[in-house]
């Protein structure tokens, strides 16, 4: 879906003769050449996982979080530019912020992925700002049970099942469809969301990668956190021999 | 009255000077609190009253919360000053917990944090109204500690508030000492209260008592207190 907009492409302000902004689209492109980044929404909750490439073998293992909590009961999976989307974070965690200050309560999770879209938006409308070159996959618990949004560079936000951003997120969103996500714990959550993400991988173009989870659901007490320790072992492992048992095939 | 829109930069607590008035005298004050070391822990009381200047007038006000994981936090004095602290708490706490890094704030922080608080506001002739006590207990660690209106903190193994410091730590000081088991600390606290019951005019007799070990914090149900010793256990609001 690659085409040059030549002369149209060089601001955010400039409408391309087809009603194309090529600059959100190449906003997109940047989400795209990222990591995979997968977040499934299952019946008691939310499991979210990052497909971290390592870019050096000097980096910390546990370094670089992609995933971030944004209040006690909503957290965020950021892929795309690191530091575009710690911005991101940083605003969704002062709306949270400032709902609970203005209203007492904790801020339901389609108010703050409203709020959040509406400024992503915000940086597509002005000449001297330019887009986000981040999506990301907002997971959170409130009143109305667990939720799911996936917002884009261009500002749009959906409620979702299960989404898929960066690079494997056609290949990720043909594995989600095949699960049953409605009878689904987060605890298996957790094991199938490890069992895409090693799939989709590719050895030959990215060598190393990290897995990094986050769920929010009645175990972790509604509360937005790094799957425990064990349990993401016990993920890998289940991985690494799903992939296995493929190549024996 | 002018409203002035709050100015949401993740720290709260240097917004205070916005604010266009002083704190000149307190409005509704909350009594006593009696705290001590116990073995597990950490054994807090307080009274259900809040007080508007001699009268009653609410007989149904929490003053000790839970701060964290590890802490407890207890309040005399300005009862919209200690929400207020509340909030700031509620905020460290979040801002610590959003690290996700298996860390968490421990009493002594906490104790820290407030001390540096009731100070610098002290500083600007505009104090947070109220004496705490912080008490807590962080991998096996018990702490028990005080801060006042005008900073003055420290640590001790039993601390009390108001009226507390004149008629119940001196039984405290008698009675108090090391390892005491759960049930000599509820009875050693029950004690305290009821000396501040028959002495202390803005008392009542409806009172809670806090435990903090290294589990979490239990509050108890409310108690009833009268001349036979602690009786009831309410079950529901009475006018008392």
């Amino acid at each position: 879906m690659s085409s040059i907009g030549t002369g149209y492409d060089l601001s955010v302000t400039t409408f391309s003769p087809d009603g194309r902004v090529f600059q959100i689209e190449y906003a997109a492109k940047a989400v795209d050449n990222s990591g995979t980044v997968v977040g499934i929404k299952c019946k008691d909750g939310i499991v979210m996982g990052v497909e971290k490439l390592i870019a050096s073998k000097m980096m910390l293992p546990g370094s670089n979080r992609r995933i971030h909590s944004v209040h006690h009961h909503a957290g965020m999976a950021v892929a795309g530019l690191a530091a575009d989307g710690r911005q991101i974070v940083a605003r969704a965690k002062s709306e949270a912020r400032s709902y609970e200050s203005v209203y007492g309560d904790a801020v339901p999770v389609k108010e703050l992925s409203e709020r959040v879209a509406s400024y992503v938006h915000l940086c597509t409308l002005y000449w001297w700002l330019r887009p986000f070159g981040c999506g990301v996959i907002l997971g959170g618990y409130d009143k109305d049970g667990p939720q799911l949004y996936m917002i884009e560079p261009s500002g749009i936000s959906y409620r979702y099942f299960g989404a898929a951003i960066g690079k494997g997120k056609q290949a990720a969103k043909t594995e989600i469809e095949k699960l049953k996500l409605s009878e689904m714990t987060c605890k298996e959550g957790v094991i199938e969301v490890a069992k895409i993400i090693y799939k989709l991988h590719d050895e030959a173009k990215d060598k190393a990668f990290e897995l990094e989870m986050s769920w929010i659901c009645e175990e972790s007490k509604r509360e937005h956190q790094k799957v425990p320790d064990d349990l993401l072992e016990e993920a890998k492992t289940a991985a690494k021999t799903a992939l296995e048992e493929m190549d024996a095939d | 009255m002018t409203f002035t829109i709050p100015i949401d930069n993740g720290d709260s607590v240097k917004n205070a000077e916005a604010d266009s008035q002083r704190t000149l005298y307190p409005y509704v004050t909350g009594t006593s609190i009696v705290a001590i070391k116990y073995k597990d822990g950490v054994l807090m009381a307080s009274d259900m009253g809040g007080s508007y200047g001699s009268t009653l007038r609410y007989k149904n006000i929490e003053r000790m919360k839970a701060i964290g994981k590890h802490s407890l936090l207890g309040a005399s004095g300005e009862i919209s000053d200690f929400q207020e602290i509340l909030r700031y708490l509620d905020e460290l706490v979040l801002n610590d917990s959003m690290w996700d890094d298996g860390n968490s704030l421990g009493p002594k922080e906490v104790h820290n944090y407030l001390t540096r608080v009731m100070y610098n506001r002290r500083n600007k002739f505009n104090p947070l109204w109220n004496t705490l006590v912080l008490g807590g207990v962080k991998n096996g660690e018990s702490y028990l500690g005080m801060v006042s209106m005008i900073g003055v903190s420290f640590e001790d193994n039993h601390v009390a508030t108001g009226f507390g410091n004149h008629l119940a730590r001196p039984i405290l000081r008698d009675e108090w000492h090391a390892d005491l088991s759960f049930e000599d600390g509820v009875k050693l606290l029950e004690k305290c209260m009821r000396v501040l019951l028959y002495r202390d005019r803005s008392a009542i007799n409806k009172l809670q008592i806090a435990k903090i070990t290294e589990e979490g914090v239990t509050v108890s149900a409310i108690l009833i207190e009268d001349i036979l010793g602690i009786q009831s256990v309410q079950q529901s609001d009475c006018w008392c």
